[in-house]
């Protein structure tokens, strides 16, 4: 009797501990927070270009965390990206003048969406849109734009040597 | 010439057929299992055997392989001056890599060679024979619960590596490399999402049955001497490594 009572309890701590490490992985590794589900309001955003902004992704008032991006659509009466932000609840005093863009995090990192506030007096409410919105800035485009200008610089200056 | 073409093609015919009687015989555990279930107390008493023995060498064996993942890993990533991506690097290989493998290997090499020497030698002193006698299935009563009491154990086995090696990572990359704490910790959960846990948990659960269904294969089938008894727990662990890392190879390409 002794033995089975000693081969249960050893069991019993083993199976605890395992299942508290798959808790730890489960919770403490990743960052989706469990029961962060109701609190909080959601506004939505239009941009032309949303880069490599993913859901899960920060929303952030000069830095700090206020919520999260929670999907990201395609809307096609606008033919803009449509982005679903779940602000926390505490964070309720946001002008609804405010505008929201989307930035990347040092050289290489994540995209996030930065909300600056603007100087009305109402606050956004639960489905508000963010009227005013500035587009994730792609690399590529920006370097394509900038060789291609060059080249265009490089063509006239080409052409008008010719003339001359 | 025609005797040596007999010979290889019995050879092919032995390999293929013993295919075979590994698939049956899991497939057998596979069918019996909610009936094993039921005999909750036999399987507790597994579980303790393969998961809470075996607690020792894999917290040991997860907290080295973690701080030697911490040490490499800085030096790795200090070249492209990203240390701060530590934790990263060490979760997601522990999680999703080293945790399960490493797992199924140390598994096989305490519990898999516990179960198929003791089945062996229940074989070899006529055990097995003596319940069939009495009307007693010894897969159902002997053979069954080992093998349900390793593949619960297993997950669960894999899950504790993994933790002790992030926190052993964590050791050797904050208090001694000197990477800052925060900017370890919130770059593995911004980086580590639910599917790359679920990943390590499947991949587990399906190292799990391998090594059980081997192990109890490879005991259940010795030749009843003390040879064959050796026999058997040499190929458990043999068998069991490469059907670990060919598994893993393929769950890796099908889920990554």
């Amino acid at each position: 009797m002794r033995a089975t009572r000693a081969i249960e309890l050893g069991t019993g701590m083993f199976v605890l501990l395992g299942f508290a490490a798959l808790f730890f992985l489960v919770t403490q590794i990743t960052n989706r927070e469990i029961g962060f589900g109701d609190t909080g309001f959601r506004l939505t955003a239009s941009f032309e270009q949303v880069g490599g902004l993913k859901p899960g992704a920060p929303v952030s008032m000069s830095g700090v965390t206020v919520g999260r991006v929670e999907s990201i659509g395609y809307d096609f009466t606008s033919y803009q990206a449509q982005v679903v932000l779940r602000i926390d609840g505490s964070y309720d005093r946001i002008p609804d003048d405010s505008d929201a863009s989307i930035f990347t995090a040092g050289l290489l990192g994540g995209q996030y969406v930065g909300i600056s506030p603007g100087g009305s007096e109402t606050f956004f409410k639960d489905g508000d849109r963010i009227e005013f919105t500035q587009s994730a800035i792609v690399l590529e485009n920006l370097i394509s734009k900038f060789l291609f200008s060059r080249a265009g610089e490089q063509g006239t200056s080409g052409s008008t040597e010719e003339t001359n | 010439m025609n005797r040596l073409l007999r010979e290889l093609l019995d050879g092919a015919r032995d390999s293929v057929s013993s295919v075979g009687r590994y698939a049956l015989f899991t497939g057998r555990l596979l069918l019996e299992t909610p009936r094993g279930l039921l005999r909750f107390r036999l399987v507790v008493e597994q579980v303790y055997n393969a998961g809470a023995l075996s607690l020792v060498i894999i917290m040991l064996s997860g907290l080295f392989v973690g701080m030697v993942l911490g040490l490499q890993g800085f030096d790795l990533l200090e070249r492209f001056g990203s240390e701060e991506s530590l934790g990263t690097a060490a979760a997601l290989g522990l999680v999703k890599e080293l945790g399960p493998v490493v797992t199924a290997l140390l598994f096989a090499g305490r519990a898999g060679t516990a179960l198929a020497s003791e089945l062996g030698l229940m074989r070899a002193t006529d055990q097995l024979s003596a319940m069939e006698m009495m009307a007693v299935d010894p897969v159902r009563r002997v053979v069954l619960p080992r093998f349900l009491g390793g593949v619960i154990a297993m997950p669960l086995l894999a899950a504790i590596f993994s933790m002790i090696g992030i926190f052993g990572a964590q050791l050797v990359g904050v208090q001694m490399m000197g990477v800052d704490q925060g900017q370890f910790w919130s770059q593995m959960r911004g980086a580590v999402e639910h599917g790359d846990v679920m990943e390590g948990v499947i991949k587990s659960c399906v190292f799990g049955v391998a090594c059980s269904a081997v192990a109890v294969f490879e005991g259940y089938h010795a030749v009843p001497t003390a040879e064959g008894v050796g026999r058997a727990t040499t190929r458990t662990v043999v068998v069991s490594s490469v059907v670990v890392l060919l598994l893993d190879y393929m769950l890796t390409a099908v889920m990554l």
